[in-house]
């Protein structure tokens, strides 16, 4: 696996998260605070930092030194390039495999197989 | 957590391979893309329906199903089974409606990894360079994951 590889998957991973994309969201009107990105949620400045550091390691966002308020920026390019076709194929694959996994197990919870079975 | 998908998509020959790990035995992950049911379960992205007309994974049998999305546009997919050897491998041709004559011809491996896990190896060989770049493409706006459209969403919005 190479290393854009290895940044898409943490981009997938980090968007596989409800409160990040809703960050995402967010930050597509324009930089914000900690603070700010805070405000919406029922959680803690502190698990909104932990959101944002894995957004950061995707490179999905940036923080600029600018002070000590820090604003969160996105980082458009990242997010243009995950639109890549390669990324659409992957993401559709990556989703069917993972609703198989989804489908053996629950035939391995409930010891059937299928019903169309003759 | 889930096995990681191995994509390769090399560049300027129409192949795509892949390779993806299951934590389940060769026989459940075969019957599971034997079954008509089971691939109407698992095959369309999700918030897709998926509606299987026929799909008789054997050799010389047919298939062809269509994912129907939320806005109630529906895309076909259709092709037949070439080879089917249980538990072992199979070939089929892939025909997307929305590109009707480019063809695609899809090996699958079945491996048994012992220990109630097996692999799937897949190798696609599409006619053109541009089929596989654009067929994928065009394919993948019906099997756009939810995801993807959440993305897609967002992209949107910051534009």
């Amino acid at each position: 696996m190479d290393d854009s590889d290895e940044l898409l998957d943490r981009a997938f991973m980090a968007l596989a998260d409800p409160a990040r994309r809703s960050i995402i969201a967010q930050l597509s009107r324009g930089p914000a605070t900690v603070n700010e990105l805070a405000a919406p949620f029922n959680i803690t400045k502190q698990a909104i930092s932990r959101h944002i550091q894995v957004l950061e390691q995707a490179e999905l966002v940036t923080r600029s030194r600018d002070a000590q308020r820090r604003p969160v920026h996105l980082n458009p390019a990242r997010l243009e390039a995950l639109t890549a076709w390669i990324d659409q194929y992957r993401l559709a694959r990556e989703s069917q495999f993972r609703a198989l996994d989804d489908l053996l197990e629950s035939q391995a919870r409930g010891g059937l197989t299928p019903k169309d079975q003759s | 957590m889930s096995n990681p998908l191995k994509l390769s998509v090399p560049e300027n020959v129409p192949f795509i391979d892949f390779e993806r790990e299951f934590d389940f035995p060769v026989e459940a992950v075969f019957e599971a893309h034997r079954s008509p049911e089971a691939i109407a379960q698992w095959l369309g992205p999700r918030g897709m329906t998926a509606t299987v007309d026929h799909y008789d994974f054997r050799t010389g049998g047919r298939y062809r199903y269509v994912h129907t999305g939320p806005d109630g546009v529906s895309y076909g997919f259709s092709g037949v089974f070439h080879t089917v050897r249980e538990n072992e491998f199979a070939i089929q041709t892939f025909e997307f409606d929305g590109y009707p004559d480019v063809v695609s011809l899809e090996f699958l491996r079945f491996e048994d990894l012992g220990g109630g896990r097996c692999k799937l190896v897949g190798h696609a060989v599409y006619p053109t360079q541009e089929a596989r770049d654009g067929m994928a493409q065009s394919g993948m706006e019906g099997g756009m994951t939810e995801s993807y459209e959440r993305l897609e969403e967002l992209l949107g919005t910051h534009r």
